[in-house]
């Protein structure tokens, strides 16, 4: 019965229209980007630019100090790699040994991981700032990772225990026959097996970690090692009104994450959908 | 953690690889694992319990107290809240707060269900529309929210679009508007996080089988009691699911008044996250920012219940 029909047709269209509407901002986010700083004042923001000017983008990546994107572009790839790591290794162990043991005590931990996931930063923050300003790790890239690490790994811990918890111990049991150590036994097969479950993490992880404003924007603010988001949001913040300029700062900062969300569509959308029912 | 030593010398008595294999028969004492080692999970729970529970902890101890991050501090009771909730701009964050909350919640659950029935059965292109949907959900909160400034800027497109159709007395600075600016975060938030609920509705509804709609309809079920009555009850984990985390997430927002209105005009878009953030690392006030964030605590933790009273069925983890 559900046939492919002209009202379907019709639906197709429909939406198709809807998904312009919906994306329009981003025609306006290119072509204001790419027009003179005199045309922006005098066209549209509707009509293209009469000419292809890069101009604002060679102008906004060769700014220095606080307003380096491209430094700042850096120390988020550092910062979200690192934060990445941490969590894949410390979730996935953790994850391991709440999802195994049937002690008392992990479901215990368990809940108190599942609570962590909604508890908010926002009052741990001011002691955790304090706390990182008194032992000089504010401003400092490390500190970021440690700090993202410990922040999101509730959420790591809570999909690897899920993944393990769908996972049979035969693979254990066969690599332990033939005489694998236990650390073996972890990291040669079990984790190997949770690729699904890391790329989860991974992605949902790195993306919160990649896109976060409000805690890098007060444990690096105004240091050397700002992340993109906070340089993006003092150099605007300088920018005034030319949304030429502005604009082509936003594009930069946006073309990383795209470009990874088209070439992996598929587990961005798996991971959200899938990871976060848990 | 009184218990730890004690599972601790009970992970030294597991079985060596060798005697595992005579000793397999499944009742293991509590606590046991086969395999790994309890310590493993250790830095991640003194991690998780330093950086969530213990700076909570702290923090909500800082929320009664006046400490200013330097020198001495002294225990002041309630003042603080006192002070919050005699403050008309205070007051209007946490209505902000929930407001935005609230109504977006409504909005992105409503458009992205809406969404996700519509492209679920049939379409031949809706991969491709779930992608693009999906698109401003990967995006930083803080980009997406400067295209939007632009486009409800006094000079903007939007104001452009509203000359263009004749409706010029409609046109004004929709940011500087104390009245509006609300109303456009909500707007830009809703864009932002549609796609995320349309793709947790489109799982669900992919777990549907097409034959129990297929039923229906020949009992003479039209479109919306099939809607109704069939599909909508049996995704309730994902409306559980993507109400439970809009709303968490809606109610710290921060980045998207940071970048639109910066909280202005004069406190009209204020919500309690950038409230905390600028009495506690602007002004300094950290006991009194402290406070604020126990109440955005409170309220999240509160709602959290809530609704998973509401959507029943606790999916047992």
């Amino acid at each position: 019965m559900f046939r492919y029909t002209k009202l379907t047709a019709l639906r197709e269209v429909g939406f198709w229209a809807l998904a312009l509407v919906f994306l329009l901002p981003f025609y306006f986010l290119l072509m204001t980007s790419l027009k003179s700083d005199q045309e922006v004042f005098t066209t549209s923001a509707a009509a293209p630019p009469s000419s292809l000017d890069f101009g604002n983008f060679v102008e906004v990546l060769s700014a220095r100090g606080n307003s380096n994107v491209l430094w700042g572009l850096f120390n988020s790839v550092i910062i979200t790699a690192g934060s990445i790591a941490v969590l894949v290794l410390l979730g996935s162990l953790t994850g391991y040994v709440i999802a195994r043991s049937t002690s008392r005590w992990s479901t215990t931990m368990y809940y108190l991981f599942l609570v962590a996931i909604v508890l908010p930063t926002q009052l741990g923050t001011v002691p955790l700032y304090i706390g990182a300003r008194t032992l000089g790790l504010t401003g400092s890239v490390w500190g970021m990772i440690i700090l993202y690490g410990g922040m999101l790994l509730p959420l790591a811990i809570f999909l690897y225990a899920g993944f393990f918890r769908g996972l049979g111990t035969e693979y254990e049991e066969a690599a332990a026959i033939d005489g694998a150590s236990r650390t073996q036994i972890f990291f040669r097969v079990v984790l190997p097996l949770m690729s699904p479950a890391t790329g989860t993490v991974a992605i949902l992880a790195g993306l919160i970690v990649w896109n976060d404003f409000f805690t890098s924007l007060i444990f690096l603010g105004g240091s050397d090692n700002q992340t993109l988001p906070v340089t993006m949001y003092y150099y605007i913040g300088s920018l005034v009104s030319s949304w030429n300029k502005i604009f082509a700062i936003v594009i930069v900062s946006m073309i990383p994450i795209l470009a990874f969300y088209l070439f992996a569509q598929k587990k961005f959308i798996q991971g959200f959908a899938g990871g976060l029912k848990g | 953690m009184t218990q730890t030593p004690t599972s601790a010398t009970r992970a030294v008595v597991l079985p060596e690889p060798t005697g595992r294999r005579a000793r397999r028969p499944r009742k293991r004492p509590q606590g046991m694992l086969a395999f790994g080692h309890w310590w493993w999970a250790l830095p991640g729970i003194l991690l998780v319990l330093g950086i969530h529970y213990a700076s909570t902890a702290v923090g909500g101890f800082f929320a009664f107290t006046d400490w200013t991050g330097l020198g001495a501090f002294q225990l002041i009771g309630l003042d603080n809240f006192v002070e919050i909730f005699s403050d008309p701009t205070k007051i209007g964050a946490v209505g902000n707060t929930l407001f935005l909350a609230i109504a977006s919640v409504i909005i992105t659950n409503v458009a992205g269900l809406g969404i996700a029935v519509g492209l679920n059965r049939g379409l031949k292109s809706r991969y491709v529309l779930r992608t693009l949907f999906f698109m401003p959900v990967v995006l930083s909160p803080l980009a997406v929210s400067y295209i939007w400034k632009f486009i409800f800027d006094y000079n903007g497109p939007f104001n452009g679009f509203l000359g263009m159709i004749g409706l010029e007395e409609a046109i004004r600075p929709w940011l500087a508007d104390p009245e509006w600016a609300i109303w456009i975060v909500l707007v830009v938030i809703s864009w932002q996080n549609t796609g995320f609920a349309m793709v947790i509705y489109m799982a669900g509804l992919a777990a549907v089988p097409v034959e129990i709609e297929e039923a229906a309809a020949i009992d003479g079920a039209n479109l919306w009691q099939r809607f109704w009555h069939v599909t909508l009850p049996s995704i309730r984990p994902a409306v559980a699911i993507a109400t439970t985390l809009g709303l968490v997430n809606g109610l710290r927002i921060f980045d998207q008044i940071m970048a639109l209105t910066g909280g202005g005009p004069a406190g009209a878009t204020e919500t309690l996250a950038t409230e905390v953030y600028k009495e506690s690392f602007a002004l300094g006030n950290f006991g009194y920012g402290a406070a604020l964030a126990l109440i955005l605590t409170l309220i999240i933790l509160v709602f959290a219940v809530i609704q998973q009273r509401l959507t029943g069925e606790r999916r047992e983890a």
